[in-house]
């Protein structure tokens, strides 16, 4: 039986298997097939530690509407072995629906899966693999999957053909001879579920994040390697020379950081990416940054916490880090990209804000957006009037740290003729002199404070969509809930809503985009009269902590925070919700 | 660099004659009288003077210490950033500005233990710049604690009330060790050599390292022999990596005068732009 959901409805397909079976890739020409197919698509990579051997596995979720979650449970699970698949066991919910292909060859179908009423297909993809010059199963399975879920043929051979490209013609062809064995296992092949969409951009949240760098005008970057922020930093490497700019590989995050004050310094806008261990070791530098006011944008790509972690999987449990890592007072921007797709805008708007406001910007992405893929609508064109005051003239009276009402003092760069300043890290006056003045420490910090307070942020600071009190539609029943979340979780957040109106609740997401400094006002509006529930994939509840802090909830806020490695969903978060509200 | 903030087009050409008082800004310096560094302090601003290097042609980079002050005493642009840290910036800003003369400045601590590693990759990279390391055996500006470079018997400190009993760190052998192309040792006490090697380190291509031995007047008053002790070294200056460890593992530590020059590859980023960020989206497509 092919997969039985409605038009509408997306799809959600796992291939596991041991290192080296080719799930990962399987994963990736599906998705491509899909998007070619036109839908909009989404793939998790799970993945243990091993560099070579261990296992694998890619989940795949894709249908006519943008997809921000991978979802509650599996349609299909191509099983292309069994060796270790109870690692995966939790990352591969399935139910009473689901279809599982499995090969006699690999052996029985592992009893817990066998335990959850699944309806179990024996394919045989090693034989099938077999029957082709240098086959591989994994592909037979390509062909399986994407015959059971409607995908037409030419998309998924013409996918793996640009996939497998640079690995020669005869893999191409033995690929694509296996996709067309497996698509036949399916004799009365389902019509073919074709999306609408062309032109659509297939990357991955750490790509996004590049290219937001480099939307917003960053022309350096320092890099150490660390998972999972690699990425990002490899995907810049070739495009920043490029574009005229540079990447340095540094000895260290503390290099890392320092070097890209140093380039900022120098005028350019400059970046680097880390994840939790990395962002610790460059806190001090971060502190550098904001009190000499040189723009710089970290993007924390967080993963497991704390110490070394988890560093395959995702969670976001570095708010706290980035909110209040730094010693002394140091306001600063804390923002958080909402998704893969939301990465670009988000991170080229970090630097934007970095720029103009001469501090330092903290950017959290995770595991989940930064190493999964989607197909995704084109960013719209990025605009910003924010750039970095740089001053022009001789100005004989200039001072660097100079008081003014916005608090952002026009900074001169190396190069620049006329006056010139020794930028600080020590507390200065205003003319940059280090001074232990209570009246200068009094006045810089409240320069530094005040230039982010007074600035208008405009209405990037937040997602918020439909449903909330007032704008609900008269047949919604109940009390109204506010759903408020960051990064990841948007996604399971927004899906949650849309079945928790499906039963009649009136529901609004917020979902911050700048967390610090916080838009309290503007999110206690957004709040109104609903309950407010803040949804997040850490132990402690750090976004309910900061909002209570902050002053944005009242008393009858509630948290529903779980640590990860395993995402967020959205029946979970459905019923966690309803417990809470006792609806 | 591209699409940037860049600097203001038209920059003025520096005025005719720069004289090396004109580099010297007004904020008065806290070292303590009789500091080794108002020497290097002075054969720095002699040596811009002597390459005519505009007042905003050049940024000089620190760390943190009594050293690392020094930026603030010359009128032109510096960063005084965190301890240890000070070649990571200097490093960025190089590589971001190629255009800038970019000289780095601080102390034995700062840049041979909590910048230790920076040092050594510093050494590696061969970026254009100079790094100047005022060595004084102690960290002064916490009041008088051992440094990598104090002997392991000096047992002045309560931090460490019986000596170290730890091996000085050799700056010279370990900047060749670690590939740095100029190697030099300097003395604060005779600022018109140390001007000389200062002009050399400035005009090498590649990192650029001068190793400045600066008494401490207040925590190690028996530096105050070094003006006795220092020597011009007896040999030639050598372009062999093997001669020159070989020189430098046998000098006593004392020898001032270039050690070794090379010419190595210089890195630099090339900074010339060949395409578009729409040509770059439009790889995005599946």
């Amino acid at each position: 039986m092919p997969i039985s959901k409605a038009p509408h409805e997306p799809i959600a397909i796992a291939f596991s298997g041991s290192g080296g079976s080719g799930a990962v890739t399987a994963g990736s020409i599906l998705l491509a097939a899909a998007a070619r197919a036109g839908h909009y698509g989404l793939m998790m990579r799970s993945a243990g530690p091993q560099i070579r051997g261990g296992e694998s596995a890619a989940l795949v979720r894709f249908g006519p509407r943008p997809i921000g979650c991978i979802g509650d449970r599996f349609d299909l699970l191509v099983g292309l072995d069994w060796g270790n698949h109870g690692r995966f066991r939790d990352e591969i919910p399935l139910g009473a629906d689901s279809l599982i292909l499995a090969d006699p060859a690999a052996g029985p179908v592992p009893e817990p899966i066998v335990a959850e009423g699944v309806e179990i297909r024996q394919v045989p993809f090693l034989d099938l693999a077999g029957s082709v010059a240098d086959g591989h199963m994994n592909m037979v399975g390509v062909g399986a999957a994407g015959a059971l879920a409607g995908l037409p043929l030419d998309a998924l051979v013409a996918a793996a053909g640009t996939a497998l490209a640079g690995k020669g013609e005869a893999v191409v062809s033995a690929a694509q001879a296996c996709i067309r064995l497996g698509h036949q296992i399916q004799d009365d092949a389902p019509p073919s579920r074709v999306g609408h969409g062309c032109g659509r951009w297939d990357l991955s949240g750490n790509e996004a994040a590049g290219l937001g760098a480099l939307r917003g005008g960053v022309r350096f970057v320092a890099a150490y390697p660390i998972t999972p922020a690699s990425e990002m930093l490899e995907w810049l490497a070739p495009r920043l020379e490029r574009l005229g700019g540079a990447l340095l590989q540094a000895e260290d995050e503390l290099a890392s950081i320092n070097m890209i004050i140093g380039s900022s310094f120098g005028g350019v806008p400059s970046l680097t990416a880390t994840s939790g261990p990395g962002l610790s070791l460059m806190m001090e530098g971060v502190g550098l940054a904001i009190a000499s006011e040189t723009p710089v944008v970290v993007v924390n790509v967080q993963r497991g916490g704390p110490s070394t972690g988890i560093p395959t999987k995702s969670e976001q449990a570095d708010l706290d880090l980035a909110l209040y890592g730094c010693h002394g007072d140091a306001p600063h921007l804390v923002l958080a990209a909402l998704g893969i797709a939301d990465c670009v805008l988000t991170t080229a708007w970090a630097v934007r804000l970095a720029e103009h406001l001469q501090t330092a910007a903290i950017v959290l992405s995770d595991q989940a957006i930064g190493q999964s893929r989607a197909i995704i609508d084109p960013s719209p064109p990025f605009e910003s009037p924010l750039r970095r005051i740089i001053p022009n003239g001789p100005e004989p009276d200039y001072q660097r740290y100079a008081l003014t009402a916005s608090g952002i003092s026009p900074m001169r760069i190396p190069g620049c003729p006329g006056p010139s300043y020794t930028a600080d890290g020590l507390e200065h006056d205003a003319a940059a002199t280090p001074s232990s003045l209570a009246a200068d420490h009094h006045c810089q910090l409240a320069k530094r404070h005040d230039k982010l307070a007074r600035f208008d942020y405009g209405a990037h600071w937040a997602e918020i969509d439909g449903g909330g009190p007032g704008d609900a539609g008269s047949d919604a029943v109940g009390p109204s809930l506010c759903l408020i979340c960051w990064g990841s979780a948007h996604g399971a957040v927004g899906e949650a809503a849309e079945r928790l109106r499906d039963r009649g609740l009136a529901v609004k997401v917020v979902a911050l985009r700048l967390i610090a400094p916080l838009q309290r006002d503007a999110l206690r509006a957004a709040i109104g009269a609903a309950l407010p529930l803040v949804i997040e994939q850490n132990a402690s509840g750090q976004l309910f902590g900061w909002l209570r802090a902050e002053g944005a909830l009242d008393g009858d806020a509630q948290s529903i925070a779980r640590p990860g490695p395993l995402p967020l969903r959205p029946g979970e978060i459905v019923a966690d919700v309803l417990a809470k509200t006792q609806l | 660099m591209a699409d940037t903030a860049t600097p203001p087009a038209g920059r003025a050409e520096p005025p005719p004659t720069l004289k090396a008082k004109d580099y010297k800004s007004k904020v008065k310096p806290i070292w303590c009288p009789g500091c080794g560094h108002f020497g290097v302090l002075s054969a720095l601003t002699k040596a811009l003077a002597y390459l005519q290097i505009g007042k905003e042609a050049h940024a000089i980079i620190s760390g943190i210490g009594c050293s690392s002050r020094l930026p603030a005493y010359i009128d032109s642009f510096g960063f005084h950033g965190l301890h240890g840290r000070a070649l990571p910036v200097a490093t960025g800003l190089k590589a971001a500005r190629p255009d800038l003369t970019v000289l780095v400045v601080g102390g034995d601590g700062d840049g041979f233990s909590i910048g230790g590693n920076h040092f050594l990759h510093a050494c590696r990279r061969n970026m254009d710049m100079t790094y100047i390391v005022m060595d004084n055996e102690v960290y002064g500006m916490t009041k008088g604690q051992a440094s990598p470079t104090t002997q392991p018997t000096w047992s002045h400190s309560k931090l460490t009330p019986h000596g170290t009993g730890v091996r000085r760190f050799q700056p010279a052998a370990i900047a060749l060790a670690a590939g740095a192309s100029f190697i030099a040792r300097g003395f604060s006490g005779d600022p018109n050599r140390l001007t000389q090697l200062l002009v050399q380190a400035i005009g090498h291509p590649g990192f650029a390292f001068v190793h400045v031995l600066s008494p401490c007047q207040t925590f190690r008053p028996e530096q105050k022999a070094w003006k006795q002790q220092v020597h011009p070294c007896q040999l030639e200056p050598t372009t062999d990596a093997a001669h020159a460890a070989a020189l430098i593992q046998r000098d006593d530590g004392m020898a001032t005068g270039l050690l070794y020059a090379e010419r190595l590859p210089v890195n630099q980023p090339r900074n010339e732009p060949d395409t578009t960020i729409a040509e770059i989206e439009a790889e995005l497509l599946p």
